[in-house]
């Protein structure tokens, strides 16, 4: 593969703007939907996204390579992988609670619900498929992290503000949503013409 | 509150649609629906997944302690996408290789693990596997139509097939993400219209 060559710097500003993780890979719909109409909430959440993205990728990448590949169990990465974040996610809310507090308060809440983001898996399952090495791997966490924080804030901010706005019927909630990000997506990828990754 | 078979049928293809009504399983809806055989080839791995992996929890559910129901729960759908991933990887290695991730990503499918939790936890096995399959039969109508709009339009094809005999200009935009945005929040808005028009007929 010649992925391999692509420049840490590169994927870092491409998945957070040309591959964006929700507008041009639509992952982590579901929490980026349902947690989207407060704006400090949304935050909250993009903020442990981007947390658990970048510890999960870099786990999950040297379980790939050191653990998975010798001992030919490709087969079994889907429940290796699920297991790795799993676990992840719960030893970081334990670490927190311990040694930070003050962010566990504000966080906490929001590490159960991404254990179940596919955004998380679907992260190591782009890096093992592009065969990413240890530094892309990590950019490649950190960059998507902060593209869906980018994205679910902007869609949380811009519903605020049309809070009181009348809607035709029907179209309120999820439906007005999707057309939001729709635009948000298309202005997205207007960037494409400066870096891509895929 | 008993359901029998009918009611499973219509409420998972229309009246509580996991696409249209509930927003579950957005992520690979809009991921995988610029062509329609892509689109079919998911919903049938889905429909395998979510009625098997209802069956088997449904048949368990006595004997899983409700502490750690969760992971036992992944663990389960996680080996019925494995299955679907190598049959994929073996006979259609072509369209195994587009879907990229997103047969991984059955796994963290919120509707699996929302039939598991709403349904497959209260009621007998068989219940259960009707529920799975229609929930998963009612995804990939959904799949169909969008995909149907965005391969029409952005190709002028069908399975593959040309059926562009006027020279219509096609639209490159239905191939990128952000048409998929549209065409499902305006199918939303349709389906809750038609649904609210009904409900005011009977009621």
């Amino acid at each position: 593969m010649t992925v391999v060559e692509i420049s840490p710097l590169i994927i870092f500003f491409a998945s957070i703007i040309t591959s964006n993780m929700i507008l041009t890979n639509f992952l982590g719909m579901c929490s980026y939907l349902s947690i989207s109409s407060e704006f400090k909430t949304a935050s909250g959440l993009g903020k442990a996204v981007t947390l658990v993205l970048v510890i999960t990728t870099v786990i999950n990448h040297l379980a790939y390579r050191y653990v998975i590949v010798p001992l030919k169990l490709e087969y079994l990465q889907y429940i290796v992988f699920i297991i790795v974040i799993a676990a992840l996610v719960q030893i970081i809310e334990m670490a927190m609670d311990r040694f930070l507090p003050d962010l566990h308060a504000k966080l906490g809440i929001f590490l159960p619900l991404i254990t179940v983001n596919c955004a998380i898996l679907g992260v190591t399952l782009f890096m093992v498929i592009r065969s990413y090495n240890f530094i892309q791997s990590l950019v490649f966490g950190l960059g998507s992290g902060l593209g869906w924080w980018l994205a679910i804030a902007a869609l949380a901010a811009i519903r605020e503000k049309m809070a009181k706005t009348k809607l035709p019927k029907g179209l309120e909630g999820p439906g007005i949503a999707f057309i939001i990000t729709g635009i948000m997506a298309l202005a997205f990828i207007g960037f494409s013409g400066i870096f891509t990754i895929q | 509150m008993a359901e029998t078979v009918k009611s499973v049928i219509s409420r998972n293809m229309w009246k509580d649609n996991q696409v249209l009504r509930q927003i579950l399983g957005i992520c690979s809806s809009l991921a995988v629906t610029n062509l329609m055989t892509n689109s079919l080839v998911m919903g049938i791995g889905l429909t395998f997944t979510t009625a098997l992996s209802s069956l088997t929890l449904s048949a368990m559910r006595n004997l899983i302690p409700h502490r750690i129901r969760m992971i036992v729960q992944t663990l389960i759908i996680a080996a019925y996408v494995i299955l679907v991933d190598i049959f994929l990887k073996a006979y259609v290695p072509d369209i195994s290789k587009q879907l990229g991730p997103y047969v991984g990503l059955i796994i963290t499918n919120c509707i699996i693990m929302g039939r598991a939790e709403a349904f497959a936890q209260k009621n007998p096995p068989f219940l259960s596997f009707l529920d799975g399959l229609f929930a998963g039969l009612g995804y990939t109508t959904v799949l169909l139509i969008i995909s149907f709009i965005r391969e029409l339009l952005g190709f002028g094809t069908l399975f593959g097939f040309n059926v562009n005999f006027i020279g219509f200009e096609t639209w490159t935009i239905m191939v990128m993400p952000p048409a998929a945005f549209f065409i499902i929040g305006t199918l939303i808005w349709i389906s809750s219209n038609l649904l609210a028009k009904s409900g005011k007929k009977k009621g």
